[in-house]
């Protein structure tokens, strides 16, 4: 298929774009990405996605797909040569969704939280974020049976969805000043972090955690109405 | 093996009922076990112990979460009556929708119909311009399904998909929220198609047989949220 074909309209910071991009690396699909400009929305953005007027959007052919999780399938039903990112089985696949839903409605809300929390406030949410990490690592024992990944020897759905707000999580700790992946309380996903970190499909979409801290940084700024911090 | 189908749910549940509905379009066999949410059983916390909420879909022993979730699960395992399409952009769209009504709609719903009485006491005027604002933030919503709809019988096409029965909370509970709480906001006049479609949708039989009845929910959520902006 031509490049121009398949175009993906992110930002380099998002995860939620990132997983867009490991999946059609995964795929080996070549794609044109059209990088928004933080702060100002494209017409081509307002467009395509007219109801939340956010990224990611992959736009195949002229069809626009949004939100990342249905972009992550859309990707995987479509490109069948490529490896599978959701597992073959049903019932499997109703775990992934499970787990993928977990993360975006639970896990990651309060983790976004944690900078902008204080006191008692704060200290819950970074209690519900390491529950929640517990929990994973127990997902991770049990699917990964041993293996890198979630989705066993290759990364499937859960690694996707998960590994890609990595690079955030490592901001909330170093900025927020606080340990949430352990290496003593979850052995296993900080293992399987440096394994989905290395991963070709991922290696060359992941932002680096000091570009990150300044932009988030920058973000905070621009919240709080401050004038940005001068490099 | 005989085939083993529980759904643990709760009887005024949008969510859980939208389990049933889809079995229901397929023919499934199933028990339904009603949880008392405010006395959760310890079936239920096993079940589901990341959320300890119903829906649960249980098949043959292994347990599956989260209403959509199980939805796809069901739509996999009995091939009768797809309610997804086959196509993976139509796939991709009834996804889309559907995640959206959960994510956007409800919670804005019930913001315009129980704003002012949730929570602390507001004053007055702040209550009458958020609630103003809800249900401006409501009707903006239900414009995006209306234009979805477009001239479709159903969402799913000719026949109930996915997103008929996600839309469940749209078809029949906004109606009861609505009543309950006096707010107007799926008006004919406003949304001709979606209310067409509301009323075609809750006259299919495997949806008719799942509704709540209708008064019994109107009690429930008027007891629980009171009854509205009607000025004190």
């Amino acid at each position: 298929m031509a490049k121009n074909d398949v175009k993906l309209l992110g930002v380099w910071a998002s995860p939620f774009v990132m997983r867009a991009r490991i999946s059609l690396n995964i795929k080996s699909v070549n794609y044109e990405f059209l990088e928004e400009t933080v702060g100002s929305k494209s017409e081509l953005l307002l467009q395509s996605n007219p109801v939340h007027k956010k990224v990611p959007v992959l736009i195949h052919g002229d069809k626009p797909i949004c939100e990342s999780l249905v972009i992550v399938q859309y990707i995987d039903e479509v490109w069948t040569s490529g490896p599978s990112i959701l597992s073959t089985d049903h019932y499997d696949r109703a775990i992934q969704r499970f787990w993928a839903a977990y993360l975006d409605d639970k896990w990651f809300p309060a983790m976004r939280r944690i900078r902008g929390a204080q006191g008692e406030e704060r200290q819950e949410l970074v209690d519900q974020v390491v529950e929640g990490l517990a929990l994973l690592e127990e997902a991770f024992g049990k699917y990964s049976k041993g293996k890198a990944f979630f989705g066993g020897d290759q990364i499937g759905f859960i690694d996707i969805a998960f590994g890609s707000l990595l690079g955030w999580l490592r901001v909330t700790e170093k900025l927020g000043e606080v340990k949430l992946l352990d290496e003593a309380k979850t052995p296993g996903l900080v293992k399987w972090a440096e394994s989905f970190c290395a991963d070709t499909a991922v290696k060359s979409v992941m932002p680096e955690t000091e570009k990150l801290i300044e932009f988030s940084k920058l973000l905070m700024a621009k919240m709080k109405g401050a004038p940005p911090p001068k490099n | 093996m005989a085939e083993e189908v529980l759904v643990f749910g709760a009887w005024g549940s949008p969510f859980s009922r939208r389990v049933e509905m889809a079995l229901k379009l397929k023919g499934i066999e199933y028990k339904f076990i009603e949880e008392d949410l405010t006395n959760k059983s310890p079936s239920l916390l096993k079940y589901n112990p990341v959320h300890k909420k119903i829906p649960v879909l249980v098949h043959n022993g292994k347990p599956v979460a989260e209403s959509l979730v199980i939805l796809e699960y069901i739509d996999e395992t009995w091939k009768d009556h797809p309610i997804l399409p086959k196509d993976p952009y139509e796939r991709a769209n009834a996804r889309f929708w559907a995640k959206f009504i959960d994510e956007k709609c409800l919670s804005a719903i019930f913001k315009a119909c129980w704003g002012a009485c949730w929570g602390e006491e507001k004053e007055h005027e702040k209550a009458e311009i958020e609630h103003e604002k809800a249900v401006k933030e409501v009707s903006e919503l239900l414009q995006f399904l209306e234009n979805e709809l477009k001239e479709k019988r159903y969402f799913g096409g000719e026949t109930v998909g996915l997103l008929d029965i996600a839309a469940n909370t749209i078809g029949y509970w906004l109606g009861v929220f609505e009543e309950a709480s006096g707010v107007e906001l799926l008006t004919r006049e406003k949304f001709p198609k979606l209310c067409n479609w509301a009323n075609e949708f809750v006259c299919v039989t495997a949806i008719k047989e799942n509704l709540p009845p209708r008064d019994k929910l109107i009690a429930y959520f008027r007891n629980r949220f009171g009854a509205g902006n009607a000025s004190k």
